[in-house]
């Protein structure tokens, strides 16, 4: 470690990872309530178990991002972090916030927490992802602009690259996009169109520049290879991502009630969308195969391969499936958004997370080389069952959502929305099995923390 | 093919393009909220229809329901459920959504249960009314069946 400063890192990675354990640990009590009702009821109904997981997962990226912030900003800008005090303050504040909001969501009904945290004065609760109370809400926003406060305040004053300047471009616009969850009109479809705003421009966006970012980072770390080489990289994919993603918006627009030009442009942007993350498979295996270094954290490379393939699967195949409109006109809300939501958040943005906890925990813990061979044989076994749980599941779920556009939509002999989704008991008994696998897989991953260094 | 393309062409193009795409998205977003209250019939949007919306939001429907093909996939999507189980009729409809709001949660062992949310008369009729007024809007088409 270069800047002692990087140490405020630490805290905001064990508590992304901590998140993590809870957010898959709900996903698996949803994945027994879908086949066994009574399961849980009245005690945690599903939207309850459901918001908790899919919150968990918004607010452990968030770690996950700052955490990698502030760990790649001081060496960047080769200058210490602008105020660490600031950086800890903040950590509590959110940590706080986070913990508070989601025992609100399992002990408070829904509709009271609306009541007691002044929800009348500014409504926006109650839309799916953003269900956070206001309080919350304004929390958030303030946690994100001391955090850009500070990242900004630390590259102003040192030195300025490529790297910094995507990932500050990354944060502005997660914050700008941040606001419309707070611009909630009357008119449903009006709602909708602009609460996609915050949900796909950050997650096929801004959030994409924080992975550039983040991996050339890494690659820049583990593979020595020069910087110009990796810059270049760096631009090219963000340049296609921000081609194809903004318009690539257009997806959500085709059935919820905006004009029928999105039908076209939301089509051909998104079907560019794969190539940035095609790209990024070329440049972490180009640059894995080009090192000009052999670091001995050999792990760190693993999970840059890794997050590559994975965000290439979930976001660019698995979207890709569904997103021309005619073939949308069918898979519209159905498992198949389900298995493309978990492939690409897990690939993309839980992987990156991972691949930057890799590389810096152990400089963190005083392990410049890297864990022991034996802690990273641990953590090589982890990453392959979290990778083919994950998979198993999105594959799970991609039968389910076939099976239900054949009950429900296609051809003259059609069941109700009820009846098919008993006949895809089955299939969710084996999501479940793959999810209990990709759970089995973090606890692995959290023991490779704990195997002892040989002398 | 990447030998050829330097880093500052990779960078025009990642402001040029961004830049450019982001100006077509502003353009059309201006033109997408001029469309919307024809689209979605503005006109019939009564007090009773927003506060239906408001219903929908504090009771966190979204979380189990999809409405137009958003939300969660937990239970049954709610855009035609209008003709589904109210063929359509808004006296028929609003006597069903009566009917089931009261009888939750439905007493059958280990089906998914809808939790019982204590709704009045008002609130009930209010909460019909505004997917009443959903199923009218023009979604190009969707959704494919009656079945949703």
């Amino acid at each position: 470690m270069k800047y002692s400063s990087q140490m405020v890192a630490k805290p905001y990675f064990i508590f992304a990872l901590v998140l993590l354990a809870g957010e898959i640990l709900f996903g698996l009590l949803m994945g027994v309530q879908y086949i066994w009702g009574d399961f849980l009821f009245p005690l945690v109904p599903f939207n309850v178990l459901r918001m908790v997981h899919t919150n968990l997962l918004i607010v452990l990226l968030l770690f996950g991002f700052m955490g990698a912030t502030y760990y790649l900003v001081p060496e960047e800008t080769e200058s210490e972090l602008w105020s660490p005090k600031l950086a800890i303050i903040t950590f509590w504040i959110f940590a706080a916030a986070g913990v508070a909001t989601i025992l609100g969501y399992l002990f408070v009904p829904y509709a009271t927490l609306t009541e007691i945290t002044f929800n009348e004065l500014l409504p926006t609760m109650g839309r799916e992802f953003l269900e956070q109370p206001l309080p919350t809400k304004v929390g958030i926003v303030i946690v994100v602009l001391s955090y850009i406060l500070n990242v900004g305040m630390t590259v102003l004053k040192g030195r300025k690259t490529v790297i910094t300047t995507v990932l500050l471009t990354g944060l502005l616009g997660l914050a700008v996009f941040f606001l419309f969850a707070f611009y909630v009109p009357d008119n449903l479809i009006a709602d909708k169109f602009f609460w996609w705003f915050t949900v796909h421009l950050w997650v096929e966006a801004t959030w994409e520049l924080i992975l550039g970012a983040i991996l050339a980072f890494v690659l820049i770390k583990t593979t020595g290879v020069d910087r110009e080489h990796i810059d270049k990289w760096l631009y090219l994919i963000i340049a296609m991502t921000m081609v194809s993603g903004i318009l690539g918006t257009g997806h959500h627009f085709f059935y919820m009630g905006a004009p029928e030009y999105w039908l076209w442009i939301g089509s051909i942007s998104s079907a560019v969308e794969p190539v940035p993350f095609l790209l990024m498979i070329l440049f972490a295996f180009s640059m894995a195969r080009d090192r000009k270094i052999q670091h001995d954290n050999e792990m760190a490379l693993t999970w840059a391969k890794g997050t590559a393939v994975m965000a290439f699967l979930g976001a660019g195949v698995w979207g890709f499936f569904h997103t021309l409109a005619p073939v949308n006109m069918f898979t519209h809300g159905t498992q198949l958004t389900a298995a493309h939501g978990h492939l690409s958040f897990y690939g993309a943005y839980v992987m990156i997370v991972f691949t930057v906890i890799s590389y810096a925990m152990p400089i963190l813990r005083g392990r410049p080389h890297g864990n022991s061979k034996k802690a990273q044989k641990v953590e090589l076994t982890s990453f392959w069952m979290m990778n083919i749980g994950m998979f198993g599941l999105t594959l799970a779920l991609s039968a389910a959502g076939l099976v239900q556009i054949f009950d429900q939509r296609v051809g003259t002999d059609l069941i109700g929305f009820m009846e098919s989704q008993q006949s895809i008991e089955g299939i969710y008994t084996v999501r479940l099995a793959f999810g209990v696998l990709v759970f089995t897989g973090l606890l692995t991953y959290f023991y490779s923390f704990f195997v002892k260094e040989e002398a | 093919m990447t030998e050829r393309i330097t880093k500052s062409m990779a960078k025009n193009i990642y402001y040029g393009g961004g830049a450019f795409a982001l100006m077509i998205f502003i353009a059309l977003t201006f033109d997408t909220v001029h469309q919307i209250p024809e689209r979605s019939n503005q006109q019939n949007m009564t007090p009773n229809v927003v506060a239906g919306k408001k219903l929908w939001e504090k009771n966190n429907c979204v979380g189990c329901h999809t409405l137009i093909g958003e939300g969660a996939y937990y239970a049954p999507e709610l855009m035609n459920v209008y003709q589904r189980r109210g063929a359509a009729d808004e006296q028929t409809f609003k006597a069903y959504m009566q009917g089931w709001m009261a009888a939750q949660p439905l007493d059958i062992p280990n089906r998914r249960k809808m939790p019982q949310f204590n709704l009045t008369e008002d609130e009930v009729n209010s909460l019909a009314d505004f997917l009443i007024w959903t199923s009218k809007v023009n979604a190009n088409e969707w959704p494919p069946t009656i079945e949703g």
